[in-house]
């Protein structure tokens, strides 16, 4: 489901802040960078209200964020709905006990990890990143909270790329975005 | 420059108390000998971290700061937040490669070896009051290098703020000649979590 469709007010403002670079971080790519959208406070509180909207009262314990820029939206609804922040982490960041998924990237692997204990079986888990590509990092992140035995209510993004079919990959699981990339 | 002692009211302390004890020691990660300060284990519990981000917020409310830079990657952890609590813009400061768009670089000496952070051109203008934030300062080499970032754009760093704050710095009081704003000294045991 995307609020773009519902045209809440605030999600022009969020999206016209959002700045497109090409061929980052290679040729053919069309990179969306949200820095730009943090440098306006008013479209950056709008964001982060719109999930917490969403979100408030549904008796969610858990925001997961994903490494780097999920650490940016992650906290500040955490704190708005009164949840626990979970960091998912690339390897050997985390200092502790942790299990770790790992992924397949267009060439190659990746892994995310998590420490253990950080979430109990039967949380009400969000997973936040800034996007859906092809989903392949968020069903780790998924992953890794249903292995610990909690339920991961939604996925929260702020941009989906629906040409790539990240939304299908995710097994039913819902998925939640503000605004939607469509390359003319 | 430590919360905890700078007669800190009593509510305060409370909060300092529980703000501390909400953070996890690893022995010896990455490496042996370091007692590494984990502050994951303060994100679990929502009220010691909801009070975290408010001291900073309190803080900072009037000291009219339209910058919040924060530290890749537990600097966005608690930046965030306290840029949205203040009103004022965030700007993630990454290491090479990360961000899309023109940069400028700072390099910084590790005890083996450089390493470099980067920062938007354009994300801050010329006398812009910054905040640079990151979970904790040890040898203040990252933090050197960002306040250097911060002055090349031709801002100005008011303070740096960090959750935790080795104390050696105690005696220093200012970092580069800008002032810190810790909370917590490092704790030194491994309590038992």
């Amino acid at each position: 489901m995307s609020a773009y469709k519902d045209q809440d007010p605030r999600l022009h403002g969020i999206k016209t802040k959002i700045r497109v670079v090409p061929d980052f971080p290679k040729s053919g790519i069309m990179f969306q960078d949200i820095t730009t959208l943090l440098l306006d406070p008013k479209a950056f509180k709008d964001t982060i209200d719109l999930f917490v909207e969403r979100y408030k009262g549904k008796n969610i314990s858990v925001v997961a964020g994903i490494e780097a820029r999920g650490f940016i939206f992650g906290p500040p609804i955490a704190l708005a709905i009164g949840a626990k922040f979970v960091p998912l982490r690339k390897p050997k960041k985390l200092p502790g006990k942790v299990i770790s998924q790992e992924y397949i990237l267009e060439y190659g692997r990746d892994c995310l990890e998590m420490h253990v204990g950080a979430v109990e079986p039967g949380e009400r888990a969000l997973v936040v990143d800034d996007l859906i590509a092809t989903g392949g990092t968020l069903c780790a992140a998924m992953d890794l909270l249903e292995r610990v035995g909690a339920e991961v209510v939604e996925c929260a993004c702020v941009i989906e790329l629906p040409e790539l079919k990240g939304r299908e990959r995710l097994n039913g699981k819902p998925l939640y975005v503000l605004v939607e990339y469509i390359e003319i | 420059m430590f919360v905890l002692e700078n007669g800190a009211n009593k509510g305060e302390d409370s909060r300092l108390q529980a703000i501390s004890e909400a953070i996890r020691v690893v022995p010896h990660f990455p490496k042996q000998g370091i007692m590494f300060q984990d502050i994951t284990t303060l994100l679990l519990d929502p009220k010691a971290f909801k009070d975290t981000v408010d001291i900073f917020v309190d803080h900072y409310r009037d000291m009219d700061i339209s910058v919040v830079a924060g530290v890749e990657a537990r600097g966005f952890i608690f930046g965030s937040s306290i840029a949205i609590g203040i009103g004022a813009k965030f700007v993630p400061l990454c290491k090479p490669g990360k961000l899309p768009g023109e940069v400028i670089s700072e390099k910084y000496v590790l005890e083996y070896g450089t390493d470099c952070l980067e920062m938007h051109v354009g994300a801050v203008e010329p006398c812009e009051r910054v905040i640079i934030m990151d979970d904790l300062v040890a040898t203040g080499g990252t933090l050197s290098a960002a306040i250097r970032l911060l002055e090349r754009a031709g801002a100005e760093v008011v303070e740096c703020a960090c959750v935790i704050g080795l104390s050696d710095l105690k005696v220093r009081r200012k970092l580069n000649g800008k002032p810190l704003y810790i909370l917590l000294e490092p704790r030194q045991v491994e309590n038992g979590f």
